[in-house]
């Protein structure tokens, strides 16, 4: 084919770092992670591209490392994009089914399919993703696969996330400015929740949250679909901002701080607890109490947790998350978060582990990386969907199509 | 100078459960009386007070006071609240007789006018002195009827806060967003009235039926007093299964209620929940639940009711308050002197008085006016011609703290239901770290 499809990489452009994961799908499907790449951002806030040049050079940075350490040179990647703008719900189309026996047929699911993505959505903004939930098939429930079933009526559920079109753009053009394709934009919740979750999960409900540098994504699986997606633009970042404003310290020192003592509970022991922060010659600045340093934190996450859980409680899917709660992204370094979104969110939490993918095990099983090994996994369905079409002519218009698609 | 009617304690016998009277003053008021259902309140007797004839002439109510001296040569009050309020203090008795022989007086008036602004607070006065309790509703008059009415009524209002129990004030203004291009001049006053009347209706109700959680009309009084200049209430009804979401829904996205932005920047919330006998803990529970989420740093006081008639309907009124922080230094001068006049009959009335005037003085030294602009503020109340040339002097109201919102201060403002989460939490919600 045109182009080296066993390789996949995913670049996720985040608030606080740039993230680029390279993965090769073996002869017999199995997904490797052969090499990563990371660079601090700089040109990114709340998870989106609010400086060119700079996010540019990170990216380059990133990729650059990345191509080095898996001694493959990068030409296509699935990007990442998040951002305030993102939202998700849930849509269903109707086709009827017109042909003579009445039996279903491919072409009639991708039409029902193309019903379902044609919503009134406001002119600015794109669907990123349609992702389907169910069939009915003449009001039947939970058909998986309708080709070759018998009826007159085809609905389908898909569950559709959309973004403002500008919005989205800047992180596409930025990544085309360095020569790179974009395969597919994918929503960050999307991926991490790819990356965390197994099929048994889906199928129970889960409930997985990632605690980004700019934004917090969340998205919600039960009966083995996506059933609700959302973006909370309120990240690390908002912590360490409001320890700078609570603390009357410099941004990066309330970073720092955060990174050292920072908790999501409060620990009985540090009452009236304080640290002194000195400067480069060792000359003390500043004290700091601890108590109100980890007040201020728990507080911001409670709230983060807190209007995730109102969310859900509003779309009525409280009682489908069997399998709990995953947390995922930079956020679960912080010590105890996982008990703090128990007591919020009166479920169990637990912090997500990446054990669907193989390779660079130690390096991959941390948090921050979650997204960008989704990324992954989501082009290894792609490819490994293309890779049962193998005729020329066929690859030819799937290329061509894509090309098509492309904004 | 009379009264159209024999006797007014003979008429308002009161007609058991907890006796009520609704006043209506002035021509707003009285129309007002007009659009209420009757077989709603009952055990509620309705009065009509206003210096204008022909208004109480259409009025249906079964006792009309007719206010009335020379001195108007029967044109009414001619839109000057001084009028209004001369002509009421001279039947200050009559009225007095009038709201004898009730535990609860409800007045209903449109302020602005020269009945409405004049009488109300007089009224509201003599409706203390027989003992009752006063909760008077009234409506700001919309911006685009002047400057002069505007300010009456705010003038008024003050007035009626310091001698009422409670104020629910409804600024027409808000009907706005009720309305659209082609609602007429009529309707949209309908409208107003309608919003007013609801509001009456879920105070009624809510001190009527019988509770499962009960309020008390002490809670509403001390959440309605001195509170607010602008208080939001929303009523909304819904049957069903899911009527307790339903209800929350509807609620939150009631116009008045600005998607529920007014919740959240309210500081006491009423609630008062009606339904049918099946009502359920359950349902309560979960409409106080979300509700609750909207206004976390509101005192939220509820109730709920049950009513047969409701049947499978559950009905949720909504009084938000918000407190106007400090209140501009004029106003506050002016109201002391108020204060002080009126503080002169009950003892315990004369305590509140008290308190509140020491208050506004805070207020006003805090403020720091100078000696000069206080006597400019007096001067402007003691004599009419003055004040006219003054009135345009008002100090804007400026926020405590500038909340630098640091890394993101360039950045688009992430709002989540009207809060902007890029303020720290703890700033938001008020936690002290000392």
């Amino acid at each position: 084919m045109f182009d080296d499809s066993s390789i996949i990489v995913g670049l996720e452009i985040g608030t606080s770092k740039v993230c680029a994961v390279v993965g090769e799908q073996g002869a017999d499907g199995v997904l490797n992670i052969i090499g990563l790449g990371q660079a601090r951002s700089r040109g990114v806030r709340k998870g989106e591209v609010a400086d060119t040049a700079q996010a540019e050079e990170d990216v380059r940075n990133a990729i650059v490392e990345a191509e080095q350490m898996a001694d493959v040179e990068i030409r296509n990647v699935y990007l990442g994009v998040t951002g305030g703008h993102i939202r998700g719900f849930n849509n269903r189309g109707v086709h009827p089914v017109v042909s003579a026996d009445r039996e279903i047929s491919e072409d009639d699911v991708q039409d029902v399919i193309k019903n379902a993505k044609a919503i009134n959505l406001p002119t600015e903004n794109n669907v990123v993703h349609a992702i389907r939930q169910h069939f009915f098939v003449d009001g039947q429930d939970g058909v998986t696969n309708p080709v070759g079933m018998l009826g007159s009526r085809l609905e389908v559920d898909v569950h559709v996330v959309h973004g403002n079109t500008n919005r989205l753009q800047n992180a596409i053009r930025l990544v085309k400015g360095l020569q790179l394709e974009v395969d597919e934009i994918v929503f960050n919740g999307l991926a991490s929740s790819l990356a965390l979750l197994t099929g048994e999960q889906k199928e129970l409900g889960a409930l997985v949250i990632d605690i980004g540098g700019g934004t917090t994504d969340y998205v919600v699986y039960a009966g083995g679909v996506i059933r609700h997606t959302g973006v909370l633009a309120v990240g690390g970042d908002h912590v360490s901002n409001d320890l700078a404003y609570g603390l009357k310290v410099p941004l990066s020192r309330a970073e720092k701080l955060k990174l050292e003592h920072g908790s999501a509970l409060l620990d009985e022991k540090i009452k009236g607890q304080t640290v002194t922060i000195t400067n480069e010659l060792g000359l003390p600045l500043k004290t700091v109490n601890v108590e109100h340093l980890q007040r201020i934190m728990s507080l911001r996450l409670e709230e983060i947790f807190q209007l995730i859980a109102q969310d859900l409680e509003q779309a009525g899917l409280y009682d489908f998350l069997r399998a709990g709660v995953f947390l995922g992204g930079g956020g679960t370094r912080i010590p105890h978060i996982a008990k703090l979104a128990e007591h919020v969110l009166q479920m169990p939490v637990s912090i997500g582990q990446t054990n669907s993918i193989s390779g660079l095990k130690s390096a991959l099983d941390q948090p921050e990386f979650f997204t960008a090994i989704g990324l992954v996994k989501f082009g290894s369905f792609k490819t490994g969907k293309r890779a049962g079409k193998p005729s020329l002519a066929s690859g030819f218009k799937n290329t061509l199509r894509r090309f098509m698609q492309r904004p | 100078m009379k009264t159209k009617t024999q006797s007014p304690a003979a008429m308002l016998e009161p007609t058991g459960m907890r006796a009520a009277r609704i006043i209506g003053v002035g021509s707003a008021g009285v129309s007002l009386l007009e659009v209420m259902n009757r077989e709603e309140f009952t055990g509620a007797s309705f009065v009509a007070v206003n210096t204008d004839a022909t208004s109480l002439a259409g009025s249906t109510v079964a006792l009309k006071i007719h206010l009335e001296t020379k001195l108007l040569r029967g044109l009414g009050t001619g839109g000057d609240p001084e009028r209004g309020r001369a002509i009421a203090e001279e039947q200050f008795a009559t009225l007095k007789t009038a709201c004898e022989g009730t535990d609860v007086i409800f007045i209903v008036a449109g302020l602005g006018g020269g009945a409405g602004s004049g009488i109300t607070p007089v009224l509201a006065r003599a409706a203390r002195e027989t003992g009752a309790l006063v909760l008077a509703f009234v409506t700001l008059p919309f911006v685009c009827e002047g400057n002069r009415r505007q300010q009456q009524a705010q003038q008024s209002l003050e007035q009626l806060r310091a001698v009422a129990d409670g104020v629910i004030c409804l600024p027409c203004q808000k009907t706005f967003k009720l309305i659209d291009e082609n609602t007429s001049v009529l309707d949209t006053f309908r409208i107003t009235g309608e919003l007013l009347v609801e509001g009456v209706r879920g105070v009624w109700r809510l001190l009527t039926r019988p509770g499962l959680i009960q309020i008390h009309f002490d809670d509403l009084c001390a959440l309605v007093r001195s509170r607010h200049s602008e208080s939001a209430f929303a009523s909304v009804e819904a049957s069903g299964p899911a009527r307790s979401r339903e209800v929350v829904e509807k609620l939150l996205n009631h116009p008045l209620l600005e998607e529920g932005r007014v919740l959240a920047e309210s500081d006491a919330v009423l609630v008062s929940m009606v339904g049918g006998k099946e009502l359920t803990m359950a349902e309560v529970n979960r409409v106080m639940e979300q509700i609750n989420r909207h206004c976390e740093h509101a005192k939220v006081i509820m109730g709920a009711t049950v009513d047969e008639a409701m049947k499978a309907h559950l009905s949720v009124t909504v009084i938000a308050a918000k407190q106007t922080g400090a209140l501009p230094a004029v106003e506050s001068l002016d109201n002391k002197s108020e204060f002080v006049e009126c503080a002169d009959t009950s003892a315990s009335r004369m305590v509140r008085g008290r308190r509140v005037a020491a208050d506004h003085g805070d207020g006003a030294s805090q403020s720091g006016f100078s000696l000069e602009q206080r006597e400019q503020a007096l001067a402007r109340h003691n004599s009419g011609r003055a004040r006219k040339a003054v009135a345009k002097m008002r100090q804007a109201q400026l926020p405590l703290a500038i909340i630098s919102k640091g890394r993101f201060d360039k950045s688009e403002p992430t709002i989540h239901k009207g809060e902007d989460l890029d303020i720290p939490t703890y700033i938001r919600r008020g936690v002290a770290l000392n």
